[in-house]
């Protein structure tokens, strides 16, 4: 039951928010609105002619089977990252809460990798796998497994789907472990006297009891893996080989500052957004109202 | 159905904290055994012991003839009713009973039909399809019930499950469980601090401190005859009064300022005298034993009876006398306090034990 605070004031709420609001109406609805009003035109690479279009950019860019090929491959890639993302951080997270000695040790070292840059993840994946000198590339060739992300598009794919995730594991372990922390001890201990074993624990309280965290964090994850991976994959294998790993962030990148084409760029960008939102609002309209108890 | 018996149980905590010390009782088969003492005492650690939520130290639990010291709590088949209720908050009621049946394979229709029948014994039956956080605090009592008794378990634990009622709600439950156990004819243990639930609830009363066991027995064996000053102070209300008296060579007792009380005792060394409120009188007793001057410090009148706090001799100590209907003598007024033989106990002053 949610109780409204009604406060008599009028300007003092909007005061208030103000320094929030500001913040993003400069950084995201005005190049928000920016990218709609451009995917409407058709400029030369120097911008020396604009010409208004109207809906022609959208058109062209989605009866392009490429770029059709390039929205289910992010939301493979999405999946991906989100399920890789999620399950360990919450075996881990499991396994934490079980600590009972050293306890603040192992939570520090489980978070380190969430202030590391996914730039400087990238490079270090990119190191961890190169093909011929990588410490785990170089095992892997031994047991009989042709490794090579530069060539292969299913390794490149494999490779920033875990370093995307990798970063996001420390994340999403922070707020299992919370969630973990907040059921009530006794509850576990009734689920033992009404017997049962640790797997129907598992699956029966203690996961249904997580699932508005689960839910939290799907949505992160989500928006994490469509639009912050970039510097992931533009550091390790610039959408290829081929255009195995491209995603729609990294193409409306790549149309728009290395093809120079900024309409079909803006057109993407837009798109993009749109999906992005129409997940979200998905997400809370039809799952929230189900994990909340 | 079956008894409980302990044997010399111990549990010392990881952090080295003995919170029971070798404890043996029994409760017999379909009786309802009530743990009371004072907070940190140990009773919910040994109820948690009996329930397998902690390992045992030393010493055996044994419920019927079974060992159950390695054993789960799922295989020890008892029921428990948490202080907080524990009910799963994500299931309805419904379900909330139906869980211990469902995970130990019950089929579907007699789940059904015993969870029915606990709601309706509870009269719960109107919110079976309502989540916890949608009952008041004593509904979501009496489904932490409903979910004990629709096992059908051999023990039923309850760790202060009133606790967190108001005092009317806290009455009701209190008589209701007590009729519920009769019916069902369930061994229960029952964890609290109220010395008045323990009067009220128990066939059997273990009163604890500081992890041993002060005494064992019957609500009124325990109120008539306790069997050291830790316990004469903690069952009753107002507490019983205790004060030293000396033993002088001829058996005579007085006070630490030389007034004599009356009584006599044959014991070697100091001790310790109570005298429950409701045995005292100001007026006049035929064949009184205990017989000792005061003047009253303060009336307390409370309706149908009043508390009278009197100082005995010149300088105290000052006990606490129960009169009948409304009496009203002012601060300062000479009174004699009387009590029968049969009203006297005797404690050692170094033990604090009977004698
Ligand atoms: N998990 C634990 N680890 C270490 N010490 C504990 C633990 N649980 C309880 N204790 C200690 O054991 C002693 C007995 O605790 P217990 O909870 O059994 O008391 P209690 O009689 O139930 O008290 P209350 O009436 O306040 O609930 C206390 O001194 C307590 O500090
Ligand atoms: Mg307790």
């Amino acid at each position: 039951m949610e109780r409204k605070v009604v406060y008599p004031h009028l300007v003092l709420p909007y005061l208030l928010l103000a320094p929030q609001l500001i913040i993003i109406a400069i950084f995201f609805y005005l190049p928000a609105g920016q990218a709609v009003w451009m995917s409407t035109l058709l400029q030369d690479p120097l911008g020396l002619s604009v010409r208004f279009v109207g809906l022609e950019n959208f058109e062209i860019v989605l009866s392009d089977p490429a770029y059709r090929e390039t929205i289910a491959r992010t939301f493979l890639f999405s999946i991906l990252v989100v399920v890789v993302a999620l399950v360990p951080a919450l075996f881990l997270a499991i396994m934490a809460d079980r600590v009972v000695r050293g306890a603040s040790i192992y939570k520090t070292i489980l978070i380190i990798p969430y202030a590391i840059a996914p730039a400087v993840a990238g490079a270090l994946f990119l190191f961890l796998f190169a093909p011929s000198i990588g410490v785990i590339s170089w095992p892997l060739r031994f047991v009989g497994v042709d490794w090579n992300p530069r060539i292969d598009g299913l390794d490149a794919m494999i490779l920033v789907v875990l370093s995307s995730a990798w970063k996001q594991i420390a994340y999403n372990f922070l707020f299992f472990l919370a969630g973990l922390q907040s059921i009530p001890k006794s509850l576990i201990e009734a689920a033992k006297i009404d017997g049962a074993n640790a797997k129907r624990q598992f699956w029966t309280i203690v996961l249904p009891l997580l699932a508005p965290t689960t839910f939290f964090l799907i949505v992160v994850n989500v928006t994490y893996a469509f639009f912050e991976t970039f510097g992931v994959i533009h550091s390790m294998t610039q959408g290829g080989p081929g255009k195995s790993t491209e995603i729609m962030i990294y193409k409306v990148w790549y149309d728009g500052f290395i093809a120079q084409d900024i309409g079909r760029s803006a057109a993407q960008s837009v798109i993009l957004m749109v999906i992005v939102v129409a997940l979200t609002v998905v997400q809370f309209r039809y799952i929230d109202r189900k994990v909340h108890y | 159905m079956a008894e409980v018996r302990l044997n010399g149980v111990r549990k010392v905590y990881a952090g080295g904290v003995e919170a029971v010390k070798g404890v043996s009782f029994t409760v017999p088969d379909k009786t309802f055994c009530v743990l009371v003492g004072p907070s940190g005492c140990g009773k919910s650690t040994l109820l948690r012991l009996v329930a397998g939520l902690e390992t045992i130290t030393s010493g055996d639990v044994l419920i019927g003839d079974d060992r159950v010291n390695d054993k789960d709590p799922s295989d020890r088949d008892i029921a428990m009713v948490f202080q907080n209720y524990a009910l799963y908050p994500h299931m309805s009621v419904y379900e909330n009973m139906a869980y211990g049946l469902k995970n130990r394979g019950t089929s579907k229709a007699d789940i059904d039909k015993r969870v029915k029948e606990a709601a309706k014994i509870l009269a719960i039956e109107g919110f079976l399809n309502r989540k916890p956080r949608q009952l008041s605090g004593g509904q979501r009592q009496r489904v932490a019930m409903g979910r004990a008794i629709v096992r059908q378990p051999k023990a039923f634990l309850f760790d202060e499950p009133l606790s967190n009622l108001d005092a009317k709600l806290r009455v009701q439950m209190r008589v209701e469980i007590r009729k519920l156990q009769r019916n069902l004819g369930v061994t229960s243990i029952y964890v609290t601090h109220d010395q008045l639930e323990a009067m009220t609830l128990g066939d059997m009363l273990v009163v604890m401190n500081g992890g041993v066991i002060e005494q064992i027995g019957s609500p009124l064996e325990v109120y008539a005859d306790p069997a050291s000053t830790f316990v004469a102070t903690f069952i009753g209300s107002p507490p019983m009064n205790v004060f030293p008296v000396s033993v002088d060579g001829a058996g005579i007792l007085s006070l630490a300022d030389g007034t004599r009380v009356g009584a006599t005792s044959d014991h070697k060394g100091d001790l310790l005298l109570g005298l429950r409120p409701e045995n005292l009188t100001i007026d006049d007793l035929p064949g009184a034993t205990f017989v000792a001057t005061g003047r009253v410090a303060l009336m307390e009148p409370l309706g149908a009876e009043t508390l009278a706090y009197i100082t005995l001799g010149t300088s105290g100590p000052e006990i606490i006398v129960r009169l009948q209907g409304h009496a009203t003598q002012p601060p300062g007024t000479p009174v004699t306090v009387r009590a029968a033989a049969s009203a006297i106990h005797r404690f050692d002053a170094k033990t604090g034990r009977k004698v």
